[in-house]
C-alpha cells in the first residue's frame, strides 16, 4: 500500500503531461485488480465524486452501499458500509474496485463502472431496447477518478 | 461455473451481512377472514439456493399488506367483477362464452391458477395461463385473442385465480416440460445488460436488502396477476420480468415470447409451496 501511493504521486505527476483518459479496453489491473495510474490522468475532485456516488443517473452507489456523510436518501444494504473505506483499501486499490470490482471480487454483484464489452444481451440504457454501436461506460474516466477521489476521503478519524 | 460464482458471492455476502439479511415480517395473511394464505414454506428441493420461502407480501408496508385482505380494500377486484362479466358474455364466431363451457368460474377454475404454466399434450407446448386463456378465445369463442399484457387478460387472469386462492402452488418440473424448465432456470442466473445482474443477484442473494428505496423480497409469482399502487393496474407476471430485465440495462425479451414462457414456469416452480394470492396487492 505504501508502495501505490508512491506510484500514485509518479502517475499524478506524469498525469499533468499525459491528460487523455485511458479507454476502457487498454486499463491495466494488477494481479489484484488494482489501477495504478489515474484513468483520466488528472487527479479527481471529492466534491463531484460525492454527487456521482449518490446521484441515481450517475454512479447511484448509494443504491447498495451505505455512506454515513452522504445525506442522500434510501441508502442501500446489498454493498457493505463504505464508512472508513479509505482505512481498508488503498487508492489504487479503490480506483480498481471502482472500475471493475469482479477483479477484486470474484463473482460479486457490484456492476463494471468502466467496461463496455462482455454483456449478455447489453441494452440502450434503461429503454429494454438493444444497445446501438459502441456502448459507454457507466461512469467516464474523470468521474471514476472523483468518486476515487471521494471514497478517500472516507476515514474513521 | 455458475454455480462456482454463486457460492463465492453468497460467501462474499454472509461476511459482510449485517443482520437485516432474509428479514421478511413474521404477519399473517388471512383475506376475508377466511382464506388463509402460506406465505412461507420450506424451499421445494429443486431450489438450491434458498430453505425458506416466502411470499413477496412478507415484504410489503402493512398498509400494502392489508389491502388484500379484504376483498372490498383490494383495488383489483374492479378488474376481477369486470372480467366476471366478460365471462358470461357471448363474444366471437362460435356463439359462446367462457360460461358455455366452464359455467361457474368459481367452480371449474378451482385449482386451475395453482398448476400453471403447464404441459398441454394436445398443443404439444408450455401453456401460461394467458396462453390457454387465448387459446380458448381463439379456438372455442372463435374470438379475438387479448394482447399479451391487456388489461382484459390481466383482469381475467385475475378472475380465474380467485377460486385457487390459498391452494398451494403446485407446478410441474419433469416429464414434457422439463427441458423448458432447464431454460428457465439457466435465464434466472444469466447475468443481464450492462450491469451483469441476474433474478437470482436480486431475489435469491440479497432479498430482505434494500435496493436503494426498495425492499427485494424474493421475487415471487404466487401473487400474479398484482395490482401495483405505483401504476395503479394489474401487472402481467411477464411485464414484471420484462421491467426487472430492463432494470438490468440490458435488452429484454417480449411477453409471451418463448423464453419468458420458459421462465415464468422456472419462476413460478419456486414458489411450490407458497399460496395462490391472486390478485394481490403490492407497492
Ligand atoms: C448492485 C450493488 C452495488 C452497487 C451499485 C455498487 N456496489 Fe460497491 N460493492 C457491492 C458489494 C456486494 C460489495 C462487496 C464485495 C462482494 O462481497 O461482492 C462492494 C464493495 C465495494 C467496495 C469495497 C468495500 C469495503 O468495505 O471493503 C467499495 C469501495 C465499493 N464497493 C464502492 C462502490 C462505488 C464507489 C460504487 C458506485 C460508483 C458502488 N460501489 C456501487 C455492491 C455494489
Ligand atoms: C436489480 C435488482 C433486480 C433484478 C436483477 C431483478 N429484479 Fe425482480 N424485482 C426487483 C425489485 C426492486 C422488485 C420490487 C420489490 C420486490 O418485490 O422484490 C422486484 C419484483 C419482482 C417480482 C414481483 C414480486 C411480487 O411479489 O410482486 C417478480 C416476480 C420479479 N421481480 C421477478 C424477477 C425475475 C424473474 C428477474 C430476472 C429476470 C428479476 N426479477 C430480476 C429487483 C430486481
Amino acid at each position: 500500500m505504501r508502495l501505490s501511493t508512491l506510484t500514485l504521486a509518479m502517475t499524478l505527476a506524469a498525469g499533468v503531461a499525459y491528460a487523455n483518459p485511458v479507454a476502457p479496453g487498454d486499463v491495466s489491473y494488477t494481479e489484484y485488480g488494482a489501477i495504478e495510474a489515474s484513468l483520466s490522468g488528472a487527479p479527481g475532485d471529492a466534491v463531484n465524486g460525492a454527487s456521482v456516488a449518490s446521484s441515481r443517473a450517475m454512479g447511484n452507489c448509494v443504491a447498495c452501499h451505505k455512506v454515513s456523510s452522504l445525506d442522500a436518501a434510501f441508502q442501500g444494504e446489498v454493498g457493505p458500509s463504505l464508512d472508513g473505506v479509505a482505512d481498508r483499501w488503498s487508492e489504487s486499490e479503490l480506483r480498481g474496485i471502482v472500475a471493475n470490482a469482479k477483479k477484486t471480487y470474484e463473482g460479486t454483484i457490484m456492476p463494471s463502472f468502466y467496461k463496455i464489452s462482455g454483456f449478455v444481451r447489453p441494452g440502450d440504457a434503461f429503454t429494454g431496447k438493444a444497445a446501438q454501436g459502441e456502448l459507454d461506460p457507466l461512469l467516464s474516466a474523470q468521474q471514476i477518478e472523483d468518486v476515487v477521489a471521494f471514497l478517500m476521503t472516507l476515514k474513521a478519524q | 461455473m455458475l454455480r462456482r460464482t454463486t457460492t463465492i458471492l453468497a460467501a462474499g455476502l454472509v461476511a459482510v451481512a449485517t443482520g437485516a439479511w432474509s428479514d421478511a415480517d413474521d404477519n399473517e395473511l388471512v383475506v376475508n377472514d377466511e382464506i388463509e394464505i402460506t406465505t412461507q414454506a420450506a424451499a421445494p428441493a429443486h431450489v438450491e439456493g434458498l430453505s425458506e420461502i416466502y411470499s413477496g407480501w412478507r415484504f410489503r408496508e402493512v398498509d400494502t399488506q392489508a389491502a388484500q385482505m379484504d376483498d372490498f380494500d383490494n383495488p383489483a377486484f374492479l378488474a376481477v367483477d369486470a372480467a366476471q362479466i366478460k365471462w358470461d358474455t357471448v363474444e366471437g364466431e362460435a356463439g359462446k362464452s367462457c360460461a358455455s363451457c366452464h359455467d361457474d368460474v368459481m367452480e371449474s377454475m378451482k385449482g386451475v391458477r395453482a398448476v400453471y404454466p403447464k404441459w398441454n399434450e394436445t398443443a404439444g407446448e408450455v401453456r401460461t395461463l394467458a396462453m390457454q386463456i387465448n387459446a380458448c378465445r381463439t379456438e372455442n369463442l372463435k374470438a379475438e385473442a387479448y394482447g399479451y399484457t391487456s388489461n382484459d387478460m390481466t383482469a381475467m387472469e385475475a378472475l380465474i385465480s380467485v377460486p385457487s386462492r390459498g391452494m398451494p402452488m403446485d407446478v410441474a418440473i419433469d416429464g414434457p416440460v422439463q427441458s423448458t424448465w432447464e431454460q428457465g432456470k439457466e435465464m434466472y442466473y444469466t447475468r443481464y445488460g450492462q450491469l451483469e445482474l441476474s433474478c437470482s443477484n436480486c431475489h435469491e442473494d440479497n432479498y430482505g436488502n434494500y435496493i436503494r428505496a426498495d425492499h427485494l423480497s424474493q421475487g415471487q409469482t404466487n401473487g400474479f396477476p398484482v395490482y401495483r399502487l405505483k401504476n395503479t393496474k394489474l401487472n402481467q407476471v411477464q411485464d414484471r420480468f420484462k421491467g426487472c430485465i430492463r432494470d438490468t440495462r440490458a435488452e429484454t425479451f417480449n411477453p409471451g415470447s418463448p423464453e419468458f414462457v420458459a421462465l415464468e414456469l422456472y419462476v413460478a416452480s419456486r414458489g411450490n409451496g407458497l399460496g395462490v394470492e391472486a390478485p394481490s396487492v403490492r407497492n
